[in-house]
């Protein structure tokens, strides 16, 4: 079985390669204009050329604060509201409804508000990078303290547990998952948000780097920057999975 | 059900009264904040000259357009590769690959492509549709009941028609789900689009308010997006209710 699989994970990336095989020949035969479309060896040669003289390392590290500074700032300030929000009756029935009314506001709408408040500043990225990814978040655990086991409540009231206690030690474990998934959900919006505040207010990072790119049509260098946007939004969907796996194995351990 | 709603306005209004209290006795000059009431003026003002009309025609058509495009292109290959496993194995690095690309990150190459304009951005809108249908529908063929397959062999029904009258009626609820989700995404990112780059639609209208210091015009197109995005959520949701009813939340709950 295992063998099985295997031998279909290397068939699909030779399909892959196949694939990349065909975007080199279009290039190769100029089937589409090199200014557009280079083929993935120049492509590859710039990646390797940012990275051997450094400016794509910086630009990758540029984008990645950004998008992890906004995402934090989220993650403390939504779990906390949400606990806030979710732990009492009388604050979910009124505030709860205004939060589900602003859920499906476009939250790129924004971005002109955060530069009229702050200018075109880092400051106005972290802000709209955080705005944008608390959404998922808050809700997720408003929801989740809403959704814990009555009974568990019933038992914390018996035990006399403070709500502090209750919150810590109940409602915030049972909401987890709940969480996490509006975490994983928020790092992929502060990715966004990341490359269109650094495309507006000129910030270093990849986004800049790829409109500049553009600009000056050197094709080879925007597809690099493209490849490492799509890197970077792999590889942290794949370290949340990761994170969230390890965090709720007791779940999957307990029943 | 009544006092629901009446504990639910009470914050919204309480604190846009506050607003209009606190703007009016210091009679602010600020360029990003405005008082409720210049707001609203200003977006009847922006409905009685017909720009706000026709920015909103212009942002919803180009999500329209990408979505449709987007969601055939994601129909079709998630119908596809939900009913040829091998297929789905052989396509797996392909896809797992080009998925994390943040849609917005394909901007600087549909602009160079193809320039400012409505055909860049519904080509932007398309690829960031196709992935949650693709997802959605190929889980939606999986998870159809096997007889319903028997049903259609032993019919010997042509291919064809068993992708037209099982799969997709079977699949049908999920589906629709999928394209709720894709259409807010089509929004937020047709939107998203025009703030950053393309001088078209209510993206470009807020961000020609903001440059010419117009805040109340500025929150006023801030107020009309949310007020189309919640529209649109709303719709799609009570359309898929009535539609399907408790079908509809089968997919709802994973």
């Amino acid at each position: 079985m295992n063998w099985a699989l295997t031998l279909w994970r290397l068939a699909s990336f030779a399909v892959a390669a196949g694939l990349i095989a065909l975007w080199q020949l279009i290039a190769n035969l100029k089937l589409v204009s090199p200014v557009f479309l280079p083929g993935p060896d120049r492509a590859w040669a710039a990646l390797m050329r940012g990275f051997s003289n450094g400016t794509l390392l910086d630009k990758t590290i540029g984008t990645l604060e950004h998008m992890f500074y906004g995402w934090l700032v989220a993650s403390v300030v939504g779990i906390a509201l949400g606990a806030m929000i979710g732990s009492s009756r009388a604050m979910r029935s009124y505030v709860a409804p205004s939060l589900e009314f602003l859920r499906p506001l476009p939250v790129s709408a924004i971005i002109p508000v955060a530069i009229a408040l702050f200018g075109l500043t880092q400051g106005m990225a972290l802000f709209v990078i955080a705005f944008g990814a608390i959404w998922p978040m808050l809700l997720a655990t408003v929801h989740g303290f809403g959704a814990v086991e009555p009974r568990l409540y019933e038992v914390a009231r018996s035990l006399h547990m403070s709500r502090l206690a209750v919150i810590f030690k109940i409602a915030l474990p049972s909401a987890s998952p709940d969480i996490i998934s509006g975490m994983r959900l928020s790092l992929t919006v502060s990715l966004i948000l990341a490359v269109v505040c650094e495309i507006l207010a000129g910030l270093d990072g990849l986004g800049h780097w790829v409109l500049l790119s553009a600009r000056a049509f050197r094709s080879a260098d925007l597809f690099a920057g493209v490849i490492l946007l799509g890197v970077i939004g792999y590889v942290t969907a794949l370290a949340m999975s990761m994170i969230e796996q390890r965090l709720l194995r007791w779940r999957t351990s307990g029943h | 059900m009544r006092s629901e709603r009446l504990k639910a306005a009470i914050l919204p209004m309480s604190l846009l009264i506050i607003l209009e209290a606190w703007a009016r006795s210091v009679d602010i000059h600020s360029d990003a904040l405005a008082p409720p009431s210049a707001v609203v003026l200003a977006l009847f003002q922006a409905f009685g000259d017909g720009s706000i009309l026709a920015a909103t025609r212009d942002t919803l058509a180009s999500a329209f357009a990408g979505l449709v495009v987007g969601g055939a292109i994601g129909l079709f290959f998630g119908i596809a590769l939900g009913i040829f496993q091998p297929l789905d194995r052989l396509m797996e690095v392909t896809i797992e690959s080009l998925r994390p690309i943040p849609s917005i990150a394909l901007l600087p190459i549909a602009l160079i492509a193809l320039g400012f304009g409505y055909r860049m951005e519904i080509v932007i809108v398309a690829f960031a549709c196709v992935w949650p249908i693709l997802i959605l529908s190929r889980a939606a063929v999986r998870s159809i009941e096997p007889r319903l397959i028997e049903v259609s062999r032993a019919l010997r029904l042509s291919p064809s028609d068993r992708v037209r009258k099982i799969i997709i009626p079977a699949a049908l609820p999920r589906i629709f789900l999928a394209f709720r989700l894709a259409a807010g995404i089509a929004l937020i990112v047709a939107v998203t689009v025009e703030i950053a780059i393309n001088p078209i639609g209510l993206g470009a209208g807020i961000m020609i308010a903001q440059q010419a210091l117009r805040p109340d015009l500025m929150l006023a197109y801030l107020l009309w997006i949310g007020l189309i995005g919640y529209a649109l959520n709303a719709g799609l949701l009570a359309a898929q209710q009535h539609l399907f009813g408790p079908a509809a939340l089968a997919g709802e709950v994973r």
